[in-house]
């Protein structure tokens, strides 16, 4: 059976790397904070970490299929601004509310799904574009910053659970069991993966290569919207930020690559993503509890990446005939 | 009826075909592919398909695996008409292919491979350890116990990943088994566990055809045999019934599409060869080549598409890392270390890729700008272009190659397939290269376009260039060389000089048949 667990540790090495490396550094953060880890620092790491995660795990879909998605930051902001209008009231409405901003995420998705695979556009022109239509309707649904939200269901999602655990990380254990396990372990999850890592192969196995997309993308835009929820209970209200758009959509781009998922389809996974984004989060803190200017820390945040990308291209040096290296 | 179709009846079976093809075309753009193609395969036989490169074999599997459809004719399977849309209509009708470029998805490991097409499923969810029985029980099928269900594909070595490919088409349960030079990559361990699957199948009552270049395989295993020709069925017969020289005669008889110009009476000069390769290898797909090139000289490389020609070529110019062996130019040993080297002036080397819309062409730039790339340094001083000298010199190739195009500032994309051709040999020609690679360069194009090219070829020559040239077409090679190197499985198998160059000796010794006399060694 050693067999098996070598090839287990090979199919699943960036998750567990994004793991360890993400272990470490909360350890080292944890070790040097003054107040040590009690359960009000780990509710604030928790909150500000979990909606990362989320575009992270949203953005992880479209990777595999080795696409990209730039419109999960907007789509995310949509959701706060839209959540923020209409989660609120009576336990009811609020569920209702919850239901239709999951469902205008995953319709987002959908159409940027619908525009890849028919409109046949390269996924990062299209995403862009659906991107700012996004944002428009952002814009027009909440011009200036306001609203609010049902504060029983945001304080339960984002306090602290069962003797101190932060809940949010409940909302992202629930996300992995609910959504990211039944598809890994679906038969259109494995297409996507199918999909990423050679189209043509996968289209000679028969593989659905139009449902694949479409699951991805839509499971993206699905997600982001988890996301955007996720921002408008830790907020209470909802702002259509431009900034907080580009800054989600490119870091869930880093901490995709962090957590070992290949930016060119095919492998790694969301439990990878979401350690990617941890870490990425922790980086952050670190600097904080060694008393570095937080001016560093976009720098810093840089360096690590690019280390990542780094060992992530080791094997560029085993490739013998060089016309490999550009195909 | 012409005679030709006549010869295509098929030999009196008693038993009704498992699936039939009648009269199925193909056109590729102007290329006709396939032409009133038949085929007849039954239950419980091995239906070897014969030709050589381009006669359309790859056009027919692709049909009968929903790859492509067909512009016209027939399908029939137990009697009934079929149409395949896709690959997996195909494969419902149980027909599995088992394709040369292999269909495995790299970055999954061989189970998940094995079961992609129709996983078995637990709860809607893929249940993994009937998968891996399933996987495990097909591996077995193949003769490749030993292949462990849970490992990727992308690190398996190349044979291994045909076993897999294999047991993945078993896995589907088929009816029909098609194998498309499913043995090329393989060892000869597994070649001989191959034999006996392929026998064991045969029994079971399935239908396999099986695509091999190599004579003996289809020997050993084939019950029927089709010929194609030109895109056209020429023959089907009974195994045994015709000799390897009449088997031979059936895939070549064509007409000689074009013109060729005379090649001059060389005559014999002492100076070093311009090029000298010696015991290069690489990989495992170049083996210990060995071989002379003068000034003055067309050189043809033949055989079987895919014997490590491309390498070669690539090689010599300097793309493959940890090549092994050495180089000479005129006499002087170099290390050619990539491209760039390969090019300059004293090496003064140039190659025409193979796939010039990716390698040879830069599409949405203009043709002024895709034929002045590398002549950069010639044309330049102190790094800034002489746009005038480079108008000149551009418009001196234009006319010279007749390039048809709207003037010298349309993108390339914009010119036919001949003429784009055109601008990747211009290109070259910018430079003047002492030694010109040819990469399959008609390959897609017109007959007048090629005609264009094997004249500038000679032309060339004659000025002094030396030139290696492969091609896939045997009239080319024995019409434009003067002498030509036959590769087989990465290595020189013969060589044909003047005369002795025949569409008979070139077939005979890509196939590896034993009737030409052996290179001396």
């Amino acid at each position: 059976m050693s067999g098996d667990v070598r090839y287990w540790l090979r199919e699943n090495i960036g998750t567990i790397f994004a793991f360890a490396a993400f272990v470490a550094m909360f350890l080292l953060y944890v070790a040097n904070h003054s107040a040590g880890l009690n359960a009000n620092v780990a509710q604030t790491a928790a909150n500000k970490g979990v909606i990362l995660a989320i575009v992270a795990m949203a953005q992880t879909f479209v990777v595999l299929t080795s696409g990209i998605d730039l419109s999960v930051g907007m789509v995310m902001v949509l959701a706060n601004c839209l959540a923020s209008q209409i989660v609120i009231g009576t336990p009811m409405s609020t569920a209702f509310g919850v239901l239709a901003v999951l469902a205008v995420g995953a319709v987002c998705g959908a159409i940027n799904a619908m525009i890849v695979i028919f409109g046949r556009l390269q996924p990062i022109v299209t995403t862009i574009a659906t991107g700012a239509i996004y944002y428009g309707a952002a814009l027009a649904l909440r011009p200036v910053p306001g609203g609010d939200v049902n504060a029983t269901l945001a304080d339960a999602l984002t306090g602290q659970f069962a003797g101190g655990l932060p809940a949010s990380l409940f909302l992202l254990l629930a996300l992995v069991t609910l959504v990211w396990w039944p598809f890994r372990h679906s038969v259109i999850g494995r297409a996507v993966y199918a999909v990423g890592s050679s189209e043509v192969s996968a289209y000679m196995s028969g593989v659905p290569i139009r449902r694949a997309k479409f699951a991805a993308y839509t499971l993206s835009g699905l997600l982001a919207s988890v996301a955007g929820l996720f921002v408008t209970f830790v907020t209470y209200s909802g702002e259509a930020s431009a900034a907080n758009g580009g800054t989600y959509t490119l870091y869930s781009i880093a901490a995709v690559v962090l957590g070992g998922v290949s930016l060119f389809g095919g492998s790694g996974s969301a439990i990878g993503a979401i350690f990617g984004a941890l870490m990425f989060r922790t980086i952050g803190d670190l600097l904080f509890v060694f008393d570095v200017e937080p001016l560093w820390q976009p720098l810093f945040q840089g360096a690590v990446l690019m280390a990542a990308v780094c060992l992530g291209s080791l094997r560029l040096l085993r490739i013998r005939n060089r016309l490999e290296l550009y195909g | 009826m012409t005679a030709r179709t006549g010869a295509a009846t098929p030999p009196p079976f008693s038993s009704m075909p498992l699936f039939e093809m009648q009269g199925v075309s193909k056109r590729y753009g102007g290329v006709l592919a396939l032409t009133d193609a038949n085929l007849a395969i039954h239950a419980g036989r091995i239906h070897a398909v014969l030709g050589e490169n381009g006669a359309g074999k790859s056009t027919l599997i692709k049909i009968m695996a929903g790859v492509v459809a067909p512009d016209d004719g027939h399908m029939l399977l137990d009697a009934d008409s079929v149409t395949f849309n896709s690959p997996s209509d195909a494969q419902a009708a149980g027909i599995s292919c088992i394709f040369q470029e292999l269909s495995l998805i790299p970055d999954l490991s061989v189970a998940d491979n094995i079961a992609i097409s129709d996983p078995p499923l637990r709860f809607g969810l893929i249940d993994r350890r009937a998968q891996r029985r399933l996987a495990e029980e097909a591996l077995a099928r193949a003769g490749a116990g030993n292949i462990h269900p849970s490992a990727l594909v992308k690190d398996l070595p190349l044979s291994r990943r045909q076993m897999v490919e294999i047991a993945k088409a078993l896995a589907r349960k088929p009816r029909i088994l098609i194998l498309d030079e499913a043995t090329s990559a393989l060892t000869a361990t597994d070649v001989t566990k191959i034999y006996g699957v392929l026998k064991r199948l045969r029994s079971e009552g399935l239908a396999l055809v099986y695509i091999s270049h190599r004579m003996h395989e289809i020997a050993e295993l084939a019950d029927e045999c089709t010929v194609f020709r030109n895109g056209r069925s020429v023959a089907s017969y009974v195994a045994g019934a015709k000799s390897d020289s009449e088997i031979v005669e059936l895939m070549i008889g064509r007409e000689l599409a074009g013109e060729f110009p005379k090649r001059p009476v060389r005559t014999t000069s002492h100076a070093p060869p311009r090029l000298e390769a010696f015991h290069l290898s690489w990989d495992d797909r170049l083996h210990d080549i060995s071989f002379a090139l003068h000034a003055g000289e067309v050189v043809g490389l033949g055989g079987l598409d895919g014997q490590g020609q491309r390498e070669l070529l690539l090689a010599l110019f300097g793309v493959l890392r940890g090549t092994t062996g050495k180089v000479s130019i005129d006499g002087t040993a170099v290390t050619i270390a990539s491209p760039s080297v390969a090019k300059r002036k004293d090496i003064g080397m140039a190659l025409i890729p193979e796939d010039r819309k990716s390698e040879g062409l830069m599409l949405p730039m203009s043709v002024r700008d895709n034929l002045a790339f590398a002549a950069q340094d010639e044309l330049s001083r102190w790094g800034i272009v002489d746009r005038s000298a480079e108008r000149k010199a551009v418009e001196r190739i234009v006319q010279r190659l007749a390039i048809r195009t709207d003037g010298l500032y349309v993108p390339a994309a914009s010119l036919s397939g001949g003429n784009q051709q055109k601008l990747v040999i211009g290109k070259w020609l910018m430079v003047s290269p002492r030694i010109l690679l040819l990469n399959d360069p008609t390959r897609g194009i017109d007959v007048g376009t090629k005609q264009e090219l094997y004249e500038l070829l000679r032309e060339l020559a004659q000025a002094g260039a030396a030139i290696l040239f492969y091609s896939t077409d045997v009239d080319e090679l024995v019409g434009c060389c003067d002498r030509v190197l036959v590769m087989v499985d990465g290595a020189i198998r013969r060589e044909l000089a003047g005369p002795a160059i025949t569409e008979h000796a070139l077939v005979s010794s890509a196939l590896n048949l034993g009737t030409e006399k052996e290179l001396p060694t």
